[in-house]
């Protein structure tokens, strides 16, 4: 009976301890924000050194690795790293299906930023996207962050996961 | 032959982008949760992980397509047309791909996430 009790209090302890991991922190958020800001920002850039650098011809790709020495394509390189390091940061923790929609408004941040610092006009259809890209960022945020992964979480301790990676790749 | 050129990039960009996002998504789960891991193992033992799963790897080959795509069609066309396009494609075919190989569980509340992300980046760029 004493056993059966203490069973019952474990699993319900194990329960709550999912549940808890699943809650999205703040330093959880900011990775989040990371990985909107930065793909935003190196995509920018990026476009800025490619229209320095001219149209390449599909004859001359050798020229496309040559662009990468381009001091603006170095650091919308190094903008998208960064976006790299923490949209997999995101992944380790979150479905993809979360991360997509969440971090998506990076683009809405963009269209702000050239509004109100550049001066640029935004027509009323790119106010309505706006409009839309915070609704279905407003609509993932008040899901489940992780859906597909239980079984992996509760059996793996997080020591083993990489030696177990075999198992998860099978199934 | 500049819209054949474009929109063969933006079609290559989609692809490599989802094939991506889902082997890294793969990958990143088999490794376990980087916060949690940081205080056990370490940075370093994480990137050793990260970088001997062959998923990363495949992952990483794909994006090295995605984000050559992106360089040519940004030489031939605006980052206004290029980068929705390719995102708005991204955020339906992902949503298809996860369901499939990470059967993750693409509740209606996530199917309407990734269409309206997916058509207001669209206007984003009209």
């Amino acid at each position: 009976m004493r056993r059966v009790l203490c069973d019952a209090i474990l699993a319900r302890l194990a329960r709550i301890l999912v549940r808890c991991e699943r809650i999205v922190t703040f330093r959880k958020y900011l990775v989040l924000a990371g990985v909107a800001v930065f793909g935003s920002a190196g995509d920018s850039v990026l476009s800025y050194g490619m229209k320095q650098t001219g149209n390449i011809s599909l004859h001359h790709l050798p020229s496309l690795i040559l662009a990468v020495f381009n001091p603006w394509i170095a650091l919308g390189i190094v903008l998208l790293l960064a976006f790299f390091a923490a949209h997999m940061n995101a992944l380790s923790w979150a479905d993809l299906t979360y991360v997509l929609p969440a971090t998506s408004m990076g683009y809405v941040v963009l269209a702000l930023v050239a509004r109100f610092l550049l001066h640029e006009q935004i027509s009323p259809l790119r106010w309505l996207g706006i409009a839309l890209i915070t609704g279905g960022v407003g609509f993932v945020a008040g899901g489940p962050v992780l859906t597909g992964h239980e079984h992996h979480e509760k059996v793996q301790p997080a020591e083993t996961v990489g030696s177990a990676a075999t198992t998860g790749a099978e199934s | 032959m500049k819209t054949v050129y474009t929109w063969t990039a933006i079609a290559l960009i989609t692809l490599a982008s989802v094939t991506g996002d889902i082997f890294l998504a793969r990958a990143m789960k088999q490794v376990g949760d980087v916060h949690h891991l940081w205080r056990r193992v370490g940075l370093w033992t994480i990137v050793g992980r990260v970088l001997a799963n062959p998923n990363f790897l495949f992952g990483v080959c794909a994006m090295a397509t995605a984000f050559f795509s992106l360089l040519f069609a940004l030489s031939w066309a605006d980052v206004s047309l290029v980068t929705p396009a390719a995102s708005s494609l991204t955020f339906i075919g992902t949503a298809f791909a996860a369901k499939i190989f990470l059967h993750e569980k693409v509740d209606r509340r996530r199917w309407i996430a990734a269409l309206l992300v997916a058509a207001g980046v669209a206007m984003l760029a009209g």
